[in-house]
């Protein structure tokens, strides 16, 4: 299943509950304000970080530029572009935005 | 009209501040919270801007909205002292909570305490919140 978030993790806690209700192998995409999840030092980070060891994580990177964190990404979360976002939506049998 | 209104004739000037607590880009409340500040300059107000929590995101360097053809407004944050509004103040616990410091910041602010925060808002005389 591919998991889209895109809410803050410091405003919501749908990063935390999308973590938390994920089976191992699933895919994570963060998006709009979802991508400071992403970030180093963020409020998540912790919990982004232990996550990556069951899920892949990944980020939007015109979301991240438009916020300026492009260059804060933390190590092992790979950036897609729209296409690359098309492309997780199409290999994955089902996906959840989480609101 | 009141005293406090006629603006003209010397009135007082109140003690104004706007916090921000919002991510820019997700929702409209960073760009809205610009446009009323940039209104209330037109009065000749003590004004000051608080960044709290996401708030703090507002101020990014670097940002480039290309990708998602947003309108990029971080521009007006640089144009405020213009406008004579000086007074913008960071919370360093969010900046903190955030992995952030102020050389992140793409204008000149105060960063303050909670503590000194908290003791600034308290002496406003208007807090309007965004």
């Amino acid at each position: 299943m591919l998991h889209i978030i895109n809410k803050s993790p410091s405003e919501r806690n749908s990063v935390e509950a999308a973590l938390r209700l994920a089976t191992k192998g699933s895919v994570v995409l963060l998006i709009e304000d979802a991508v400071y999840a992403a970030t180093r030092g963020n409020t998540a980070a912790a919990k982004i970080q232990t996550a990556m060891a069951d899920l892949k994580i990944y980020a939007l990177k015109p979301d991240l530029e438009t916020r300026g964190m492009a260059d804060r990404v933390m190590d092992g979360v790979s950036l897609v572009d729209y296409a690359g976002f098309v492309d997780l939506v199409a290999e994955q049998p089902n996906c959840q935005s989480w609101l | 009209m009141s005293d406090d209104m006629d603006m003209e004739d010397g009135g007082t000037i109140k003690k104004f501040m706007f916090v921000n607590r919002k991510a820019p880009y997700g929702t409209i409340y960073a760009l809205e919270a610009l446009e009323v500040v940039l209104i209330s300059a037109a009065f000749e107000q003590d004004v000051s801007m608080a960044f709290v929590d996401d708030g703090v995101y507002q101020l990014m360097k670097g940002i480039n909205s290309e990708g998602t053809e947003l309108k990029n407004f971080s521009k007006t944050y640089r144009a405020l002292d213009g406008y004579d509004i000086e007074k913008l103040y960071v919370e360093q616990e969010s900046l903190e909570a955030r992995g952030l410091t102020e050389d992140d910041l793409l204008v000149d602010v105060t960063v303050m305490s909670a503590a000194e925060l908290a003791a600034t808002m308290a002496e406003q005389d208007v807090v309007i919140s965004h």
